[in-house]
């Protein structure tokens, strides 16, 4: 199971958009929830007349059997309070639907990093320890930087050390959750702000694909990654003429 | 983060829980905690009333769910006051329900006759023709009361043969075009619809990237 988080900059959900985009995926069902904001539209992958014009809301499901792949996508922030209860119902899904791994995509302030992540890759992993048998040595190979735990007392005491995520919307409590389910759970993460977030939104793309192997990588890997219909007129309208 | 005058501010994340949410929420709750959270969401519950023929008012989970072929809801001032020029009159339709909810913008107004300017949330049954039935919903509902007006209102009729009408407005500077909503000719029209929804609309769909939110999204 591949979904985001709704985190800074939305970036796990744009990257799960490029996904379900690019391989194509079919709508298999939804959550109806009262955990996320209603909104509803037309279909956010059309690619043509005839596909544009079924209907979409917050959080919906797609499959891709191919790749035994199945990815939740969520497309408004949770009401105030239900964050718990939707993760609670969430996980308690991936138990009885016996869903072997759930990656995660997600993201965290860049102005929180401190003065080593501040150099190198922004992007960094997370594995439950059920998932870290599995494949901390394929992180290994990929010279993965997993993610920095922080003082929990700062500036106090050093020693202890905890997860710390800011900006990372349900992140953390998933994780934890997942750790203490044995749930096998990979999250990655790319710090970065709010603002033109498509580039940031690739990079995260293209890193779950350097472990997935979704697509082929090439050499120029971000032309592989189909846009969505939907992507059009991020930062608003045409201008209006009389303005020259 | 710093913003251009060199002033750090927390910025407004679109992660949608902020942190000192999520540090709360690690606390343990206390039974006072837990009392006052008790008492606001009572606050915030709905209430659907419907009358029955007889004049009575009854809670709706007493009844049997009603037989409804067309609902048509009017969501917002607009929609409410298109409906009560054009549509309703006291010939033809009669008042049969009423939602009370509270919320920080707004409280339902506890008469049924109401004026344009109340915020009211209000059924009508057509006369003539018992299972047409229509909500005026000029009281705004927030967003952790939507899911349950849905549920309590629908929850009410029987949903065979139920053909649903959601009227509502927008504001046209929302609307994602590639020209300027300066240059549009408006107000204008837009429709979304189910599959399973087979006549003819009257008006164009919505357009990708536009989309409905709040109740009529609900």
């Amino acid at each position: 199971l591949l979904q985001p988080a709704v985190s800074v900059g939305n970036v796990g959900q744009l990257a799960t958009d490029l996904v379900i985009s690019t391989l194509n995926m079919t709508k298999v069902g939804y959550f109806y929830t009262d955990c996320l904001v209603p909104m509803v539209g037309n279909n956010p992958y059309a690619t043509a007349e005839e596909n544009s014009m079924e209907l979409s809301i917050n959080a919906e499901v797609y499959s891709l059997p191919s790749k035994r792949l199945v990815v939740l996508q969520i497309r408004s922030p949770f009401i105030k309070n239900k964050y718990r209860p939707f993760c609670q119902t969430l996980l308690s899904w991936v138990k009885s639907s016996k869903c072997a791994r759930v990656v995660l995509l997600s993201s965290s302030h860049a102005y929180q990093r401190d003065d080593e992540q501040l150099l190198g890759t922004p992007l960094r992993y997370l594995l439950t320890p059920d998932l870290q048998k599995a494949v901390g040595g394929l992180m290994q190979e990929l010279n993965w930087k997993e993610m920095e735990k922080v003082a929990a007392y700062p500036g106090i005491n050093d020693t202890e050390k905890v997860l710390h995520i800011p900006g990372g919307g349900i992140t953390k409590l998933l994780f934890t959750e997942s750790c203490s389910k044995g749930i096998q759970m990979a999250v990655l993460l790319k710090f970065c702000s709010e603002g033109d977030n498509i580039p940031d939104a690739f990079a995260l793309v293209n890193y779950l694909n350097e472990w997935l192997q979704l697509i082929r990588s090439e050499v120029n890997t971000s032309s592989q990654w189909k846009i969505p219909s939907s992507w059009r007129l991020l930062f608003g309208n045409g201008l209006p003429p009389a303005l020259f | 983060m710093a913003t251009f005058f060199g002033e750090v501010v927390v910025a407004p994340s679109r992660a949608g829980v902020d942190d000192e949410e999520s540090a709360e929420e690690a606390r343990e709750e206390t039974p006072e905690d837990r009392e006052i959270r008790r008492e606001l969401e009572k606050k915030r519950e709905i209430d659907v009333l419907w009358t029955l023929k007889s004049g009575a008012s009854t809670e709706s989970s007493a009844d049997e769910p009603f037989v409804c072929s067309r609902f048509i809801v009017a969501i917002g001032h607009n929609a409410a006051a298109f409906l009560s020029s054009f549509i309703l009159d006291s010939v033809s339709w009669e008042v049969v329900g009423v939602v009370k909810l509270w919320n920080e913008w707004c409280r339902t107004s506890n008469t049924t006759n109401v004026l344009p300017t109340d915020s009211f949330c209000l059924f009508y049954r057509l006369i003539s023709d018992p299972t047409v039935l229509l909500c005026q919903c000029s009281c705004y509902v927030a967003e952790d009361q939507q899911f349950q007006w849905l549920e309590k209102v629908f929850g009410c009729m029987r949903k065979e043969g139920l053909q649903v009408t959601i009227l509502s407005t927008c504001p046209v500077a929302d609307y994602k075009t590639q020209e300027s909503t300066l240059t549009l000719p408006s107000p204008f029209l837009k429709a979304l619809k189910t599959k399973e929804f087979k006549e003819q609309v009257c008006c164009p769909l919505l357009e990708q990237p536009n989309i409905v939110r709040d109740l009529p999204a609900a």
